[in-house]
């Protein structure tokens, strides 16, 4: 066994994490900097928290991932890292020629108590930010929400260094996509030309984590949300901002500052919550639905009637993100299916009242957790078995010593490809999902089925 | 199969090139301080002996924004030096992230003895901290992780690890280590490794020798079984290496008590001061215990390599001749004569393919050196090499340890006073015997270094940064570049095949002779791809059109 430690015996923990289901907030910022075209992430803090970040994301998306990082060493430790980050911004402006350094804070510089804010200032006003370029930044501390905390952080601190008024209003939706994959916001930039709306979706990481091999590398690839169209969020008519974790934050601030109404909602995974995104672009952007964007829509129901049978009251548990978890568990009930076990590392009181919500109606009780681990999550299922398993690559453990089916979700999946190409959001995304679950429980079926009832066709 | 880097059989196309001016190239992009320290860092090797060796700018601090391969203490000490140990739970005390980065990454393989044995390692410990306890302290909070760690799995032994923000805090974890070992009465014991110590991985390497040096070894006495007792130092399993290398070991007769550290247990620590002789594979990481053990009991250490066939026959020949026993050394030409042939036949294979390839390795402390062999086993020339986290003996051979200068932040690293046990010191060989034995030409305490090793005009490149090696791929077009996954995919996208060498890309094992023929494999492979043929696309290979056709 692999998890051969793990008891059905849950004793309560007040201290120990066991198997987190969630990580630190900088690589969520750094993931939401990428974004920012020809943008380099910049990690304020001793260089291990920066290397960890790249790898790990280096892991998921097979893509390079470049960041720079103050190296403190303990002397920068004791004094401060003012002078290595103005030592970085410059180095990094000269050496790489990024238009955009984006700084993010670490568990030790927000220790310490570096004051972003006037260290950036300090390095504008020595002449280190070259001209026409700029340094953004957001404070990151770990031991604060998660990944995904430092995801929406790094969306607000893109707002406040880019987003203008000009009192100008302009044809225009911003879209905040949420902690979600390059396909799914390549998928939601389709959806909305498709529907022939104009939009400013930030952060944008398609085309810069899923670039293409041409045999040259660029550091700075094509994708990524431009500054001139940051610049413009100010002036939009309004923002829809998916995933209330990742990207109320930036949503409610550009509210405040420059008047934008936002609108906060699921992320567009599944059925019930693309529906609502189509339906509030719809009315927000005051456009008519295209036919094809029906038929995409009627495609997915209809695959999920085809096949309904076999998701029809099939126990699940899930872990991961609480914005993806949320959007999924909806999607699940809407395939009868039933989710058992939930558990994210974030925390989050609206978390687990929202899954308690969505799950009201089900034949079996839900055990949920906000800022619970995948020990938790494994003992639950060791007294409640499931037919499938969906979290990231961590979940394998599980899947194999408990033999459930599993399909990988979220963040980070390091052993499989696919999440940077093929989306999981919007009609498609939902046709891929259902079609990843029941390759799952079906190859189980066909494995485990007895020769005598060994089906042909499914 | 030796020295077969010698009369490449392919023309050497970098044997004329002027890597000064590459050098100056690279650094002239570089703001003037920085191109001042990174001058020191680069080097060109010259022809000529060692005296003529030029310094490297070694185990200094990364300039801020340069784009660095190096992590943190924490990473050296948690992730390569304890991270393979199965049967003790490693508790990260900070905040989730560090713990959750070095969780299952690194490949470390492990075989438990059997199903009901303990196996760690495929958990993740943190205490998790929240803001309250950055403000209040963590102490509680870890004493109460200790405590639940215990009532759920009770390990024999529990670690603690401190990462950044508990170092700034001031917790005392090594009180609360030891509170709590009195309390359980199992052994728990903490390790102030916090991630800006040092300036890269290697200041956790040394506190981590301190800590099992300190807290475990020599706490059984039990002498087991085997003539030829010794521990390998510095051989972390990743991919199986220690697997194999157990494997032919144990077929020379060769007793490993102990492994610092892949496929361990802290049975095997405290055990391992009864061993005879200490086999030191990564220099950079372990000859702190290396030394240690040999100053409290005794235990001579020489330097080896399982990496490349013949580096793998050379050091079973070592251990042979450091016990002077006859049947041994019988036994270890054996095993030799009857591994070699085969892997030869895959050797002469691979090289068909390989033969006058450059390769380039920027790669932790010891691997760009020992993996120099398999590729000149291969016939391919390593053009540029380089350390992520070496010092200057690493480069240089220890002969220079006495002038290397003792900076502030070396300084603050704890070096152990150690003594000679009056009871568990045991002479293993005397002056006289060891000065025969070197005589023979079996060096003791020695390392040599990576430079002597390369071809003269090459590069060797300290601490290497995201712009030089774009440049290096420039000037040189090298068939093959290993370094670590931060680094792969940028080299793979300039359209040259990338090796990692922390990781083996998820395959190996590559120690050893069956090792060594996967790594043949792997490289022939890799550089003869048909996947990189298809880069551009036809369009793009011919763009103009012959005729043109159009919609009307
Ligand atoms: S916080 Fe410190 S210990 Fe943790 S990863 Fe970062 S540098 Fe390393
Ligand atoms: S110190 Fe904080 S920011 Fe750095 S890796 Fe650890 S949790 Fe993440």
């Amino acid at each position: 066994m692999l998890l051969r430690h793990t008891s059905k015996e849950i004793l309560e923990r007040k201290a120990l994490m066991i198997n987190p289901a969630k990580t630190c907030q900088p690589i969520g910022a750094m993931y939401a900097a990428l974004g920012v075209h020809g943008c380099m992430p910049h990690s304020h803090g001793s260089q291990g928290c920066c290397s960890y970040h790249r790898s790990t994301l280096t892991r998921h998306y097979k893509e390079p991932v470049v960041a720079g990082t103050s190296s403190f060493t303990e002397g920068s430790s004791v004094f401060g890292g003012q002078s290595n980050l103005i030592q970085a911004i410059d180095n990094m402006f000269t050496i790489y020629e990024p238009e955009v350094i984006a700084v993010h804070t670490t568990c030790l510089s927000e220790t310490i108590g570096d004051d972003l804010t006037q260290i950036v200032k300090k390095a504008y006003d020595d002449g280190k930010v070259p001209a026409g370029k700029h340094v953004i930044y957001a404070p990151t501390p770990s031991y604060v929400g998660s990944h995904v905390t430092g995801f929406s952080n790094m969306c607000k601190g893109i707002v406040n260094g880019f987003s203008e008024k000009t009192g100008e209003k302009r044809n225009q939706i911003n879209i905040l996509p949420g902690y979600v994959e390059p396909a799914d916001m390549e998928e939601i930039k389709r959806l909305t030309t498709e529907m022939g709306i104009e939009t400013v979706m930030f952060p944008d990481t398609s085309g810069v984590m899923n670039g293409p091999q041409t045999g040259r590398y660029h550091m700075f690839p094509k994708g990524g949300t431009t500054v001139d169209e940051l610049k413009s969020t100010g002036d939009s008519m309004g923002t829809i901002a998916l995933g209330s974790f990742a990207s109320s934050l930036a949503a409610k601030f550009l509210d405040t500052k420059f008047k934008v109404p936002c609108q906060i909602q699921e992320l567009p995974i599944g059925l019930p919550a693309t529906d609502r995104f189509i339906n509030s672009l719809r009315k927000m952007a005051g456009v008519n639905v295209p036919d094809s964007i029906t038929r995409e829509r009627g495609q997915l129901v209809d695959v999920m009637t085809d096949m309904a049978q076999y998701f029809y009251g099939k126990k699940v548990a899930l872990f991961g993100d609480p914005d993806q978890l949320i959007a999924l568990t909806e999607f699940l009930v809407s395939l009868d299916m039933i989710p058992v076990h939930i558990v994210t590392g974030t925390p989050g009181k609206e978390f687990t009242a929202k899954i308690l919500e969505l799950t009201k109606d089900q034949s079996e009780p839900v055990n949920v957790k906000a800022h619970g681990d995948m020990f938790l999550l494994h003992q639950w299922i060791k007294n409640t078995s499931v037919d499938l398993l969906i979290g990231n690559t961590y979940g394998k453990y599980i899947a194999r010593d408990e033999d459930i089916p599993f399909v990988r979700h979220g963040f980070p999946i390091m052993d499989r490809v696919g999440h940077s190409y093929f989306p999981t959001v919007g009609y498609k995304g939902g046709l891929r999902l259902v079609e990843k679950m029941l390759d799952a429980m079906l190859d189980k079926k066909d494995r485990d089925s007895p020769e005598e009832s060994f089906e042909l066709v499914l | 199969m030796k020295d077969t880097q010698e009369g490449l059989a392919v023309a050497d196309k970098t044997i004329d090139m002027d890597l000064n001016k590459i050098k100056a190239q690279i650094l002239d992009k570089y703001p003037i301080k920085v191109a001042r320290k990174r001058a020191k860092q680069i080097v060109v090797t010259q022809p000529g002996d060692s005296n003529t060796m030029p310094e490297i700018g070694a185990n200094v601090r990364t300039i801020p924004g340069i784009l660095t391969q190096r992590g943190c203490c924490y990473a050296g000490c948690k992730g390569v030096i304890l991270g393979p140990t199965r049967d003790v739970i490693n508790i990260v005390h900070g905040p989730v992230g560090c713990s959750f980065y070095a969780w299952l990454t690194r490949r470390n393989q492990t075989r438990p003895a059997n199903d009901d044995s303990p196996n760690y390692m495929n958990y993740c410990f943190t205490t998790d901290m929240q803001d309250q306890n950055i403000v209040f302290g963590g102490e509680k909070k870890l004493k109460q992780a200790i405590q639940e760690a215990y009532d759920i799995f009770h390990p024999q032994t529990i670690s603690v690890f401190s990462t950044c923000p508990v170092g700034l805090i001031g917790d005392d974890v090594h009180s609360v280590c030891r509170e709590m070992k009195e309390t359980l009465g199992i052994n728990i014991f903490g390790f102030s490794c916090e991630g800006y110590k040092g300036v890269s991985q290697s200041a956790g390497h040394h506190i981590a020798n301190n800590g099992i040096f300190k807290n475990v070894v020599g706490m059984d006495d039990t002498i087991r079984e085997g003539k030829f007792r010794i521990n390998l130092l510095g051989e972390y399993n990743i991919g199986g290496d220690s697997f194999e290398i157990e494997r032919i070991l144990n077929d020379c007769g060769i007793s490993l008590i102990s492994t610092f550290s892949g496929n361990s247990t802290m049975g095997q620590f405290a055990n391992s001061h009864t061993a005879d002789l200490n086999a030191v594979m990564c220099h950079r990481s372990i000859t702190y215990m290396a030394e240690m053990m040999e100053t409290k009991y005794g235990i001579p250490w020489i330097k080896i390599n399982f990496i490349g066939a013949e580096a793998t026959a050379k050091s079973l020949r070592k251990i042979a001749q450091y016990f002077e026993d006859e049947e041994l050394i019988a036994k270890v030409e054996e095993v030799i004569a009857r591994e070699l042939p085969s892997v030869k036949v895959e050797m002469e294979k691979a090289r068909a393919l390989c033969e006058g390839k450059l390769a380039m390795l920027f790669v932790g402390g010891s691997r760009a050196h020992h993996y120099q062999e398999l590729f000149g086993e291969l016939g391919m020339k390593t053009v540029s090499a380089g350390y992520e986290f070496g010092h200057r003996d690493d480069y240089e051979g220890r002969r220079v340890i006495p002038s290397i200068k003792v900076d502030a932040d070396s300084r603050n690293i704890e070096e152990l006073s150690v003594e000679q046990d009056p009871e568990k010191y045991r002479l293993r060989k005397t002056e006289a015997e060891l000065a025969e034995l070197t005589a023979k030409g079996l060096e003791f305490s020695q390392y040599d270094g990576l430079i002597k090793e390369m071809k003269n005009n090459t590069l060797v490149i300290d601490d290497i940064s995201q712009y030089e090696t774009e440049k290096l791929i420039e000037a040189f077009k090298p068939d093959i570049f290993c370094a670590g996954i931060k680094e792969k995919y940028a080299i793979q996208k300039s359209g040259v095949p990338m090796k990692q060498l922390h990781s083996y890309d998820y395959g190996g094992p590559y120690a050893g002779f069956q090792g060594a023929v996967n790594f043949y494999q792997e490289i022939a492979r890799m550089t003869n791809s048909k996947v990189w043929s298809y880069v551009k696309a036809p369009w793009e290979k011919e763009p103009e059109l012959a005729a043109t056709y159009a919609l009307s």
